[in-house]
């Protein structure tokens, strides 16, 4: 790579807000055929970064190069015409055309009248997809594939500009792990083409794997670029957060109560089968598996958003029937569901609004809303959490991810329910505030709550549960108690490898 | 403020534009006639604006829970004629509970499709506008109705009476507000109203029963409706058949302009009062500057327009967008 002038140089950029000073001469340079790491919490700038470099904001200083070319960016087309491609974390394709019309929107091939040459647009298109070895067609609908394979029609879309340099923002956030290893596969492919990449993401585990250099960003300036080789993940994390992180296994001390929710045999069409467990107050039980393995079904069928095709559930030892999640609210059970910003809060709602939602109805002096017990309730909660925000009139959406988070737990620990469920209780959390919900996971295991706890992510199953349940396809694996699990037994697991042993 | 950038500057006109034009309106029509201003003007406006006012309230719940209710005006044509028929028949003690009976069931017809059934709004409501007018020409045979003995009747007191030297369509229109306003901003249901328009799903998750919710907006709506057709007809103590034709744009004009979102979860009762306001006005002025009644139609849609522009432009924080 020496002697090379990178694919794209940001040098000093400063962007303010009013109030903050968002992004503070912040640079980074990207060879070409590198994979760069951007890294940094929630907050730290590395979006805005990005968006400067899409030209959707003006820095106020600093500037972008190019191939050795200052460049103004002033919107992201223009800056898809310098050969700087973005692969969003959430899609934007038209899931009714075909892969080709959507790789090609806005630039189909034509023939004169303004008619289409499908012809050449089927052949170039499928000339791309061959360069990816995908297993879908030029003519494919999108919405029939997979979100990995739309990913994967992003990444074709990408390919037909002639690109310097790729931006990947968190792209394995809805991927399985086979989805990932193709991914991986074309990311390395770009990479032997010369092209220089950034990627976004998380996820140590992955940046460990692809990357070549780290850089890492804190407060909006610029911490330092390590060499991903020469480094571990405690460094990064202490150059992010300016602290390490603590990931160890966790399993509780202190003594299990009784069993407060017990399933025996719950089915759910072909989403689930014959799923069985116990948790007891006082004990975290994990559920870990694969995207589409069933377990965010379990957890919303206990809520009462689905109907149970077989099986009973037990409350405190005794069978009740949930109908629907005001009934499941009423009887004890309560769920953070997964899509945080899409079903646990009302953005545009105040923090107090939102936490006391579901308990509104009861929380009223006559015929209006009681406010003062309201704010009493935020207040209380607002400390117990430790959720930062300047008061309780603030609009939840202005809040970070993990302080979003906090309001939606502290939404049903106000109404003090039997069993808490979790789904994924990290997503598109920063590491500092990932430990935080965690440690708070934990903590409300200790004052006696039955938790379950549903994720994709190994290394927080594996911190904050007591026990395990493996699914695979539908079905329960396994159960570990944590001291005995291990990750290899974990991931033969909810692979299916131990399909034929006996369930636990 | 010479630091503030285009953004800001964009951002506070698309936040104040409706004052501002408002205000550039007033201004203009003070100068170009001096009776704009004049109490008896001013009363006028206010006192003609009532029954649009009083069918905004209810639509403003409508709106704010996410959803549009396009079927007012028809529906108050129909009110308005089904109490001056009963009017003459079984007596306006027992017409006009039989008429608020009749259009509730209008509007809990809708609210259960748009509530219960899901099904989206605007096709419901712009169906309803179609069959209720229907309605109305079928219960009328196509007649204009009129009450036989116009002297001799109480009916006339909601439209035509006055109370402390208030008109009493004022009177209604400003404790319907009140009484709406509280229930909007104060109690549990008010909150499920902006919960559920905010984020439906999210309310269903937090054990709202949404489909509860709108069903009761739009009940409420009817309500509202019921009220202004007893305006009307007793204001006039006759109607044709498409008395409200049209009125639902003022409606949603008045509330937009408020500041209720179309995309539901933000809006008050009283920045809708606030709408119905600027609405009345900029119509009546100009009327005063001479121009002719039919441009209002015209206006008005300008007025949606606009407001609905400023809406968008506010929440990008800028008056244009550079994507397409």
């Amino acid at each position: 790579m020496t002697g090379q002038p990178p694919a794209l140089r940001l040098e000093g950029i400063v962007k303010t807000f009013p109030g903050v000073r968002a992004l503070d001469g912040v640079s980074l340079s990207v060879m070409p055929g590198e994979v760069h790491a951007l890294m940094g919490e929630n907050g730290a700038g590395k979006s805005t970064l990005m968006k400067v470099l899409g030209g959707i904001y003006q820095p106020e200083e600093g500037q972008i190069i190019v191939a050795e070319m200052p460049t103004v960016m002033t919107s992201p087309l223009q800056a898809k015409s310098k050969g700087i491609v973005f692969i969003h974390q959430e899609l934007s394709l038209a899931e009714e055309l075909s892969v080709a019309e959507n790789i090609y929107l806005g630039e189909l091939p034509q023939l004169s009248f303004g008619r289409v040459d499908w012809a050449k647009l089927y052949t170039q298109t499928d000339a791309i997809l061959e360069k990816l070895k995908v297993g879908f067609s030029a003519k494919t609908i999108v919405g029939d594939l997979s979100i990995a394979n739309q990913q994967m029609v992003e990444i074709a879309r990408a390919l037909t500009v002639d690109a310097k340099a790729v931006i990947f923002d968190e792209p394995t956030a809805s991927l399985t792990d086979a989805e990932k290893v193709v991914l991986f596969d074309v990311i390395s492919d770009l990479k032997s083409q010369g092209v220089g990449i950034i990627y976004i993401s998380h996820r140590m585990e992955e940046i460990f794997k692809i990357t070549d250099r780290i850089s890492v960003l804190r407060d909006g300036s610029y911490r330092g670029t390590l060499e991903t080789r020469n480094t571990n993940e405690e460094e990064v994390t202490q150059l992010m957060i300016g602290r390490a992180l603590d990931l160890s296994r966790n399993a509780s001390h202190h003594e299990m109560g009784n069993v407060a929710l017990e399933v025996r045999g719950l089915s759910c069409g072909d989403l689930f089968k014959d799923v069985s467990f116990e948790v007891r107050r006082g004990e975290v039980l994990g559920f870990y598996g694969l995207v589409g393995a069933g377990r965010t079904e379990i957890v919303e069928t206990l809520f009462g958003l689905r109907n149970p095709s077989a099986g009973t559930i037990l409350l405190d030892g005794e069978e009740v029937h949930v109908s629907s999640p005001a009934d499941a609210i009423s009887k004890g059970i309560s769920l953070v569901p997964e899509d945080r910003k899409g079903q646990g809060l009302v953005l545009g709602m105040n923090c107090r609004d939102n936490m006391t939602l579901p308990q509104v109805g009861d929380l009223s002096s006559g015929p209006f809303v009681a406010t003062g017990a309201e704010t009493e309730i935020f207040d209380k909660y607002k400390d117990k959490l430790d959720i930062r925000t300047p008061g309780w009139k603030q609009t939840v959406g202005n809040l970070s991810g993990g302080n979003q988070q906090k309001i939606v737990i502290g939404k049903w620990l106000s109404m003090h329910p039997k069993v808490l469920m979790v789904d994924e209780p990290t997503r598109g959390i920063d590491v500092g505030s990932k430990s935080e919900i965690h440690n708070l996971i934990r903590e409300l295991a200790a004052q006696g709550y039955a938790v379950i706890v549903v994720s994709s992510e190994m290394p927080e199953v594996l911190h904050v549960s007591d026990r395990i349940v493996a699914m695979f396809s539908g079905k329960v694996m396994r159960t570990f108690a944590s001291q005995e699990v291990t990750e290899e037994s974990l991931i033969q697991a909810i692979s299916g490898i131990t399909a034929t042993d006996k369930v636990a | 403020m010479a630091s503030m950038s285009k953004a800001d500057i964009g951002r506070f006109l698309a936040r104040q534009g409706i004052l501002i034009a408002f205000a550039v309106f007033i201004i203009g029509f003070t100068l170009a006639n001096e009776r704009f201003l004049s109490p008896d003007n001013v009363m006028g406006v206010v006192r003609s604006s009532a029954i649009l006012g009083v069918m905004a309230l209810g639509v403003t719940f409508v709106v704010i829970s996410g959803n549009l209710d396009l079927s007012v005006g028809s529906m108050m044509s129909f009110s308005t004629i089904v109490v001056l028929d009963l009017h003459d028949k079984i007596g306006p003690a027992l017409a006009i509970p039989a008429m608020f009976a009749m259009t509730l069931c209008l509007g809990a017809f809708i609210g259960f499709l748009v509530g219960y059934l899901k099904l989206n709004s605007l096709i419901v409501t712009l169906g309803m506008l179609s069959a209720i007018h229907g309605l109305t020409l079928t219960y009328s045979g196509g007649q204009n109705m009129d009450i036989v003995d116009k002297e001799g009747t109480w009916f006339a007191v909601f439209g035509q009476g006055s109370a402390l030297g208030i008109p009493v369509p004022i009177l209604i229109f400003v404790l319907l507000a009140a009484l709406l306003g509280i229930i909007l901003a104060k109690t549990p249901f008010g909150r499920t109203v902006y919960a559920v328009g905010g984020n439906g799903t999210a309310a269903t998750f937090s054990g709202i029963k949404r489909a509860r919710v709108v069903f009761l907006c739009y009940v409420m709506s009817a309500f509202c409706v019921a009220v202004a057709g007893l305006i009307q007809a007793s204001r006039s103590l006759g109607s044709q058949n498409t008395v409200g034709q049209g009125l639902e744009l003022d409606v949603l004009a008045a509330v937009i302009l408020g500041g209720a979102s179309l995309l539901g979860g933000s809006g008050t009762i009283f920045k809708t009062v606030i709408g119905v306001l600027i609405l009345g006005f900029i119509q009546n002025g100009l009327l005063l500057v001479g121009l002719q009644f039919y441009v209002q139609f015209v206006v008005t849609w300008v007025i949606i327009i606009l407001a609905v522009w400023l809406d968008i432009a506010a929440k990008r924080g800028k008056l244009w967008s550079n994507i397409a």
